[in-house]
């Protein structure tokens, strides 16, 4: 396997997206990444210099919206489905110390 | 001998865009809702909901872009920015890091040594994040998404200051051109205008930038004082030290007069910028600079210029009302209604900041009309109300904009002109007070104005003061006295 | 195979078999008043209770609100103010599609008691038209696998066979049209998810042009992939479930505005003078040699109406897998950051701090499948590896959109097999991610340039296992699938599950 991937990757990559792998997962997502970024590095035969990155297919462009108020006050709906609120507010552990 | 050290200082600026709607969505930007009322599934971040933008936004980041001399983009993209908070509601910002729409520019700063250049390194979008507010009583914390979604823009100079006068001129310049763009009304204590300083110092001399510092939570011209102060002293006492300053985010407490660092071990500071697939790149055509390039009002500089020019008016005076768009525009129009600048202009530098002192309001938030101003000025000119009923006048024009003729009219404020009435009332006020009549006549001249006083009150202020003046002469001396 | 038996209780005067036709039948029945929207709700709802115990289609099936909607579309219908060709016709809806009232979980824990506040726009479009929400179906979650058993919800078994998967991520939905659980679905497409298990069910998928069907309320996977798209009995409701939903909509940027919408036009049976290319790639190594003679035998029909099929190589197949699934982590692992416990969905609430709580959350929250994209996707957009990773993808993509567009200026239609094999049998695919990726070749680059695709049946395999056909057209060339599939469809002689010539369930 070309790409190692550490346990410093693994945990990295864990604080980046907020994931916490226990020992056995934590194996395994380190096999399986590095097999994914092994065949990944497939794209690494072409020569795409010269070839611009294409996030969009189309050339849409200038897609706008007039600066009219169209919301309304559905805060109840918002809310609704939250796990936890308070005063019209979503309830979240404390964020500081 | 200690070292001589140089502050070198970039400044990252928030402004809040005057728009009616958000950025990606149609929920308004209003201040004061209850939390969570002005929200949507976008600015909340429910699933599948999208981003669509407000053009407004791009219209007025471009007149701030081109008004700061800035190279525009003209293929301008929004990315990602990826970090987890509660505030944050998609736990992605969406900004422009690729692509932002202006860059390059620069503003000009008057400083001790004279007229000095600022940098602008780039000017992007984005959205503003939700309100975090701390329960004490549960021990948790409160999340209101009403701001979430507000336009930003963020205009990141170059590190080109040195000092904290400096870096104050630079936010004066930069506040009063982005007022007169009416692209925000730039109040820092309110937060529509935020400045993070970026702080490094070096030993004088040296061509090398220091490791800098980001401070954060400046809401006052004094916090970014103070701030700079404190930051270029620990910087300089950990050199002393043989210390090293580390690249960080610090939150600058003004109570305490000291800063912190901001960020724990939890976040990694590697936002993962990608562009954003649920927008489609911005392209502003050359027809579209030109239009907002002519829209372009005149900026306070030039404004002054003029002012000195045109209008005879003290320098000081010209200072406060050009240092608000709305002061000046108010002063230009009511000047051309009336056509006496020097009353308008009296108006403005007294009674008007002396209510918006009193009622702790800004420049921006004046709200009366310069026809009812003309009018009022019209009025005390004609000596249909005298000084002291302007100003009682002035008062109902600044707080509800009422017509002055109206409610003279209504309110029966207009002087007394009816002689026969103001001469029986003035001989009553003489056979009233007999012995201010007799200090009168026995030379003492200061009993005239307790007479006048007396009759201003019988008349319950609705004479001209120099009519009654004139009346008792005559009366007091049994002839009439020659008419002006 | 064939099963004629009628449910129980079908009205005595009604058509004798209501699950047994397509959408458009329906639609005709209820419109003639031979049944009405409330019978067929009541038939669907019928089957659903005898079949859904084994194949497990649904996630939710809103038995109370299905059968007061199709009250309310009924009136309307004999108001007069419903005419058009869905009115009353039952519908299912995968699961990653918003409704108002109507729970949304993404086959994920994470979402377990989610109720969206609004309606996918795409599902608008179809109650406008009269149909009738059933619930919602099964799925990988978060649309991520190619089985179906990565729901948090459990397993659908494909209708087929009980023992095999229906294919995925839209396993659900193929699996009740393929077992006549609804007469049409939607399901979205990201990389395969519409047409591969439309091939594994033996039924139509189609995935449209990107930007034909509007994403708004489309919990997005791929946000630059994703396309919802129609699983139907057979093309002509597939062109009829496409027309409807396929509009402008100024809340999803990256709509279209298209004026050629009017699909069911191209119901022609006709190929005359059309030029078929097939890739020699997808004809080689690794295609089951089963699949691989159903194909040419495809070809040949069309050959026979008068399309010219050869040959050709289409350039860079092997690298639209890298690319597909480094772009499509990318994106998912910023598109799910948003599912945190804070705003809706699960929350481990006996965390500590605010940190602790987002890792439960998400941790407990979500799979080993999205985990694993989520890893891989933060990965390669983290410091240092964005340009050698994601923005390598974006230029591969840009490629393989570019070897498109000269295949399709000698071409009208690109012909292949949608997957390597029939459906594999549950518990094989999962062992290894890898493999399981590599069966979206054939599907994926689809999706990388943007293109409209059609899976069709067209045979089965000796386990009597359906085989798909997918047909790829130019951007905005649906019209040139949907004539071409039909025409395949009318000679072949053969009709997807659920109708009246094949009946999947045994």
């Amino acid at each position: 396997m070309a790409n190692v991937i550490t346990d410093e990757i693994i945990e990295y990559v864990g604080i980046l997206a907020k994931l916490e792998l226990t020992g056995d997962e934590k194996e395994q997502a380190k096999k399986d990444m590095g097999r994914m970024l092994d065949y990944i590095d497939k794209l690494g035969e072409l020569d795409t210099s010269g070839t611009e990155p294409m996030s969009h297919v189309f050339p849409v462009r200038n897609v706008f919206r007039e600066d009219v108020v169209t919301g309304r006050d559905e805060s109840e709906r918002i809310l609704s489905n939250a796990p936890g609120q308070k005063d019209n507010m979503f309830m979240v552990p404390r964020t500081f110390d | 001998m200690s070292k001589e050290y140089e502050t070198v200082i970039g400044l990252e600026v928030h402004v809040e865009l005057a728009t009616r709607t958000k950025i990606f969505c149609g929920c308004s930007t209003a201040f004061g809702g209850a939390p969570n009322t002005h929200t949507c599934p976008v600015c909340t971040g429910m699933p599948g909901s999208l981003p669509v933008l407000n053009r407004q936004v791009v219209e007025y980041a471009l007149a701030v872009g081109l008004a700061v001399n800035c190279h525009v983009n003209q293929l301008c993209k929004f990315d990602r920015k990826n970090y987890f908070y509660p505030d944050n509601p998609q736990n992605y910002q969406i900004s422009q890091l690729y692509l932002p729409i202006c860059h390059d520019g620069f503003v000009e700063i008057e400083t001790e040594g004279g007229l000095r250049r600022v940098g602008i390194h780039e000017i992007h979008m984005e959205e503003d994040a939700g309100k975090l507010i701390h329960d004490e009583w549960e021990d948790c914390s409160l999340v209101d998404y009403n701001r979430s979604g507000v336009p930003l823009i963020e205009i990141v100079s170059e590190p080109d200051m040195r000092s904290a006068p400096e870096v104050i001129a630079y936010l004066e310049k930069l506040r009063m051109i982005i007022q007169y763009l009416g692209a925000s009304d730039c109040k820092l204590q309110e937060g529509s205008m935020r400045a993070d300083v970026n702080i490094s110092v070096r030993e004088a001399g040296s061509g090398k930038l220091g490791t800098r510092t980001e401070m954060k939570n400046l809401n006052s011209f004094t916090a970014i004082t103070h701030a700079i102060e404190g930051e270029r002293q620990r910087q300089i006492d950990l050199i002393e030290a043989g210390g090293e300053v580390i690249q960080e985010t610090r939150r600058w407490d003004d109570a305490r007069g000291d800063s912190y660092p901001m960020r724990s071990k939890e976040d990694a500071q590697d936002y993962r910028y990608f562009p954003d697939p649920d927008l489609v790149p911005v392209w502003i055509s050359d027809e579209w600079i030109a239009r907002v390039k002519e829209r372009e009002p005149e900026f306070r500089d030039r404004k002054r210029q003029r002012y000195r020019e045109e209008y005879d008016i003290p320098e000081y005076d010209i200072d406060i009302i050009t240092g608000s768009k709305r002061m000046a525009d108010l002063f230009e129009e009511t000047a051309a209604l009336c056509g006496q600048p020097k009353k308008v202009s009296n108006w403005l530098m007294g009674e008007t900041l002396r209510l918006l002192k009193e009622k702790s309001l800004d420049p921006e938030d004046i709200r009366f009309s310069p026809e009812n101003l003309a009018k009022l000025i019209g009025l005390a000119d004609r000596k249909v109300i005298n000084s002291s009923v302007a100003k009682e006048v002035f008062q109902a024009v600044f707080e509800q904009d009422v017509d002055p003729e109206k409610y003279v009219e209504e309110k029966g404020l207009g002087t007394v002109s009816d002689e026969g009435a103001l001469r029986r009332t003035i001989e009553e006020v003489i056979a009233g007070n007999p012995q201010s009549v007799e200090d009168y006549r026995n030379g003492k001249e200061k009993a005239i104005g307790f007479l006048v006083g007396q009759t201003m009150k019988a008349m319950k202020g609705k004479a001209d003061p120099a009519g009654v003046n004139r009346i008792l002469r005559e009366l007091l001396q049994g002839r009439p006295l020659e008419q002006e | 195979m064939t099963e004629r038996a009628m449910t129980k209780d079908v009205k005595r005067d009604g058509p004798k078999d209501l699950c047994a036709l397509s959408a458009a039948e329906l639609g005709r029945a209820v419109r003639a008043g031979e049944t009405t929207a409330v019978e067929a709700m009541e038939a669907v709802l019928e089957r659903i209770g005898e079949r859904e115990q084994l194949y497990h289609c649904y996630v939710t099936v809103d038995r109370e609100g299905a059968l007061r909607r199709a009250e309310k579309v009924q009136k309307q219908i004999e108001a007069g103010e419903l005419t058009g060709p869905l009115a009353g016709v039952p519908v299912a809806l995968k699961d990653n599609l918003c409704t108002e009232g109507m729970r949304t979980t993404c086959a994920s824990r994470i979402l377990e008691n989610f109720v969206p506040a609004y309606t996918a726009e795409a599902v608008r479009l179809l109650e406008q038209a009269g149909a009738v929400v059933i619930g919602k179906t099964n799925m990988d979650e978060f649309a991520m696998g190619s089985t179906t058993e990565t729901s948090y919800y459990g397993v659908t078994r494909n209708p087929w066979n009980p023992d095999h998967v229906p294919g995925g991520s839209s396993g659900g939905s193929a699996a009740a049209v393929a077992s006549g659980e609804c007469f049409f679905a939607l399901g979205s497409d990201t990389g395969g998810s519409i047409r591969q298990p439309a091939s594994f069910c033996g039924v139509v998928g189609m995935k449209p042009t990107y930007g034909t069907v509007s994403r708004y309320g489309l919990v997005a996977y791929g946000s630059s992939l994703d396309q919802i798209g129609p699983l139907t009995k057979n093309v002509t409701d597939c062109a009829l479930v496409l027309e409807t939903i396929s509009a402008h909509d100024p809340k999803d940027s990256t709509s279209l505005e298209r004026q050629d919408t009017d699909f069911t036009s191209a119901l022609v049976k006709d190929v005359r003078g059309m030029k078929i290319g097939i890739p020699r790639d997808y004809l080689g190594e690794g295609l089951d040699r089963e699949v691989r003679e159903a194909l040419l035998a495809a070809a040949e029909v069309l050959r026979r109406q008068g399309a010219s099929v050869e040959e050709f190589d289409l350039s860079l197949v092997d690298y639209a897998i890298p690319a597909y699934y480094t772009i499509a982590a990318a994106e998912a692992s910023s598109n799910l950051e948003r599912f945190d416990g804070i705003k809706y969905g699960y929350r481990a609430q006996e965390a500590q701090g605010l940190h602790e709580m987002y890792k439960m959350t998400r941790s407990r929250g979500f799979g080993a499948e999205v985990k694993r994209r989520i890893m891989l996707g933060s990965f390669v957009l983290s410091s240092g590896y964005y340009d050698a990773y994601y923005l390598r993808a974006l230029r591969v993509k840009a490629m393989i959109k570019k070897a498109f567009d000269e295949a399709f200026a000698r071409y009208d239609l690109i012909l292949g097999p949608v997957a390597p094999t029939t459906a594999p049998r549950l518990g094989e695919s999962l062992a290894d991610p890898l493999k399981m990726y590599l069966g979206d070749i054939y599907t994926i680059s689809v999706n990388l340039a943007g293109l409209p695709g059609i899976s069709l049946p067209c045979g089965r395999d000796s386990r009597g296992l359906p085989i798909g056909l997918q047909l790829i057209g130019d951007c905005f060339q649906e019209k040139k699938l949907i004539r071409a599939a039909y025409t395949y469809e009318q000679a072949a002689g053969r009709q997807a599950p659920g109708g009246k010539e094949e009946e999947a369930h045994v």
